[in-house]
């Protein structure tokens, strides 16, 4: 049975096929109750997992579920970093100005003690920095699988850099005690790489739609790639941002096999409803 | 294999790296910047080798193609180093400070017959593509007015900033936001080569604008607006629209859907009298390697299939980026 994963696009106004539609999502979520109204339906609806960027929002909401028991069997998958946060601040501060702003302990202020030669020698150790800070809004609540978001796992991929990738990987596992997961648009790409490295079996969170809509290269890699089940993989985009009928649209990924989950978001009790049990039903 | 090198790891030229690290036919021998702390991760970290000198790295590595991704008032020196050195050009927008200049090294690229492109990678989403294809095909009839808008939250409180928020260093909305959108009314509707009514309004920035508004006249005679913010916080990220309105109906298309409007169905292109949506979804080719959106990927995609086949009939070339590069100047001139 493929598990359902409950999404945030929606309540962020992140919405790939219409510019028009994000802003009325925007508009509909601009209170957190209306987040959570809507992640309480998907609890009762039986979804467990909700997977999340480490949004400022997402801040606020954590601090809500976090003492409330009726969450206390609800598990969050974060994903980080919330890139447009960074790529704005990088273009109004500089890569310079950015790090200064993010990295925790202002590590620039503190030349005297040697931060700069920690930075310059140490790239790994910011980012592990930057992985704990992002990571601090979900204390006390269940992360069994911490996400790398895909402008990052993709920029590294491209860019060789795949010491971040395993460094991300280590750093989950050994200073947080969970999984690390990989989201991406280059599935094929990113499998080579991690295997490469010696990471096997990665949890992998890929758009997979029979429209295939961002499945890079062309379908029939990423479906032969699917078939040799070299990872945990989690479907995204499984609707090709809302231009497939949920029914065919289902149907393609939960007859896949080697996809393990899905991620979907919808914002009404009955679009919720009915992913839900055609997942069941289409994949039992 | 195309040989490649890139001067400036900003947030494009990291994008750009990325792709171009990726891409099947290209290998990345080199990259340029100034930083040194770029340039200890990038020695740590990556096969390219790092120069902090451009000329050094032009004269050594032996290069097809360079991507010049530095701040704006650079781009001129660079790319006319790399063309005398027989290296096709992609250069990132705005393309040069002074148009003059611009002018200057589009026919040198021209005269030595090199691919020369330019950043603006809206050239390369399907929903405009679709919008300008409809345009010409004159399915909206006689035109009588456009709206070209870009909207998005990068300067929202007042601090000191980078180059970006320098006067006259090619920062600033006009240069950084409006830029595109001024492209892309050249590259959907027709060169625009009037302005009346200019206003450049700074917002919390001290020395550059944060908005631009502006009545345009195209050289075919078509009027329309040009709305452009950077300091505005109900968009996500930055958002284009131009919206088309012309006797017979009205198009409004954004990066991704197209909407069109028509007061009768119009068979040939399957369109219904009334609304019909388009969107990016089936209106996109897949790419190899997709980092931030399939467009960034197309434009190299297009600047390196242009190189292999010694095309120089390019889609945002440095010709038609002087063209955006004009009106700038025409809209700095008139706020005055």
């Amino acid at each position: 049975m493929k598990k359902a994963i409950f999404g945030d696009n929606q309540f962020f106004g992140v919405n790939h096929s219409s510019d028009e539609k994000s802003r009325a999502q925007a508009i509909r979520f601009k209170d957190n109750k209306a987040i959570l109204d809507v992640l309480d339906i998907a609890i009762e609806e039986g979804i467990e997992t909700f997977m999340c960027t480490t949004h400022d929002r997402i801040a606020e909401i954590c601090k809500i579920i976090r003492d409330n028991p009726k969450y206390k069997d609800f598990k969050i998958y974060p994903c980080m970093p919330y890139a447009h946060k960074y790529a704005n601040a990088v273009t109004e501060l500089g890569i310079m100005g950015t790090i200064k702003q993010y990295v925790p302990g202002n590590i620039f202020s503190t030349v005297a003690k040697g931060g700069l030669a920690f930075v310059k020698k140490d790239f790994i150790s910011m980012m592990e920095l930057m992985i704990d800070a992002e990571l601090k809004m979900f204390k006390g609540i269940s992360t069994p699988v911490v996400f790398l978001q895909n402008v990052i796992t993709d920029m590294l991929l491209g860019l060789g850099m795949t010491d971040f990738l395993v460094g991300f990987y280590n750093h989950i596992k050994e200073k947080h005690g969970a999984e690390a997961g990989f989201i991406t648009m280059n599935l094929p790409l990113l499998l080579d790489t991690l295997e490469a490295a010696g990471i096997k079996n990665p949890i992998v969170c890929a758009s997979i739609n029979k429209a295939g809509f961002r499945m890079s290269g062309s379908v029939e890699a990423y479906e032969k790639v699917i078939a040799q089940k070299r990872c945990r993989l989690i479907a995204m985009q499984v609707f090709a941002a809302g231009v497939l009928p949920a029914n065919e649209a289902l149907e393609y990924v939960c007859k896949l096999d080697g996809v393990d989950s899905i991620l979907f978001g919808a914002s009404s009790r009955g679009n919720i409803k009915q992913s839900k049990l055609l997942i069941d039903t289409l994949s039992s | 294999m195309v040989r490649a090198g890139i001067i400036g790891l900003g947030k494009m030229g990291i994008s750009h790296c990325a792709i171009l690290g990726a891409h099947p036919d290209v290998d990345l021998v080199a990259v340029c910047d100034t930083s040194s702390l770029l340039n200890e991760v990038f020695k740590k970290h990556t096969r390219f080798e790092f120069f902090t000198d451009y000329k050094k790295m032009i004269d050594t590595m032996n290069l097809d193609c360079i991507v010049i991704a530095s701040p704006t008032k650079y781009h001129a020196d660079m790319v006319s180093y790399a063309l005398n050195n027989n290296v096709n050009v992609f250069c990132e927008k705005p393309f040069a400070l002074n148009a003059e200049e611009g002018k200057t090294l589009a026919k040198l690229a021209s005269d030595l017959k090199l691919v020369n492109q330019v950043g603006y990678h809206n050239r390369f989403i399907g929903t405009f593509n679709e919008a300008k294809r409809l345009l010409e095909a004159n399915v909206l009839g006689e035109l009588y007015h456009f709206l070209g808008e870009s909207y998005g939250p990068v300067v929202l409180k007042e601090k000191v900033g980078t180059w970006r928020s320098e006067k006259g260093q090619g920062g600033g909305c006009l240069y950084d936001y409006a830029s595109h959108t001024i492209d892309l009314i050249n590259f959907i509707l027709g060169k625009p080569v009037k302005v009346r009514g200019t206003q450049l309004k700074s917002i919390y920035s001290a020395d550059v604008e944060d908005a631009v508004y502006s009545s345009l006249t195209l050289q075919n005679g078509l009027t329309g607006q040009l709305s452009v913010n950077w300091s505005d916080d109900t968009y996500r990220k930055m958002s284009t629209q131009i919206t088309v309105l012309g006797k017979k109906g009205k198009i409004i298309v954004d990066a991704t859907e197209l909407k069109i409007y028509l007061k009768e169905e119009n068979k040939s292109f399957g369109l219904e009298k009334g609304w019909t949506t388009r969107y990016i979804t089936e209106l996109t080719d897949l790419v190899n390697y997709n980092l931030r959106g399939e467009e960034y990927t197309a434009q190299i995609d297009h600047f390196i299939d242009c190189i292999k086949t010694k095309n120089i009939n390019n889609i945002s070339s440095f010709s038609s980026a002087t063209n955006t590069d004009e009106l700038i100047a025409l809209l700095l001139n008139d706020n005055q």
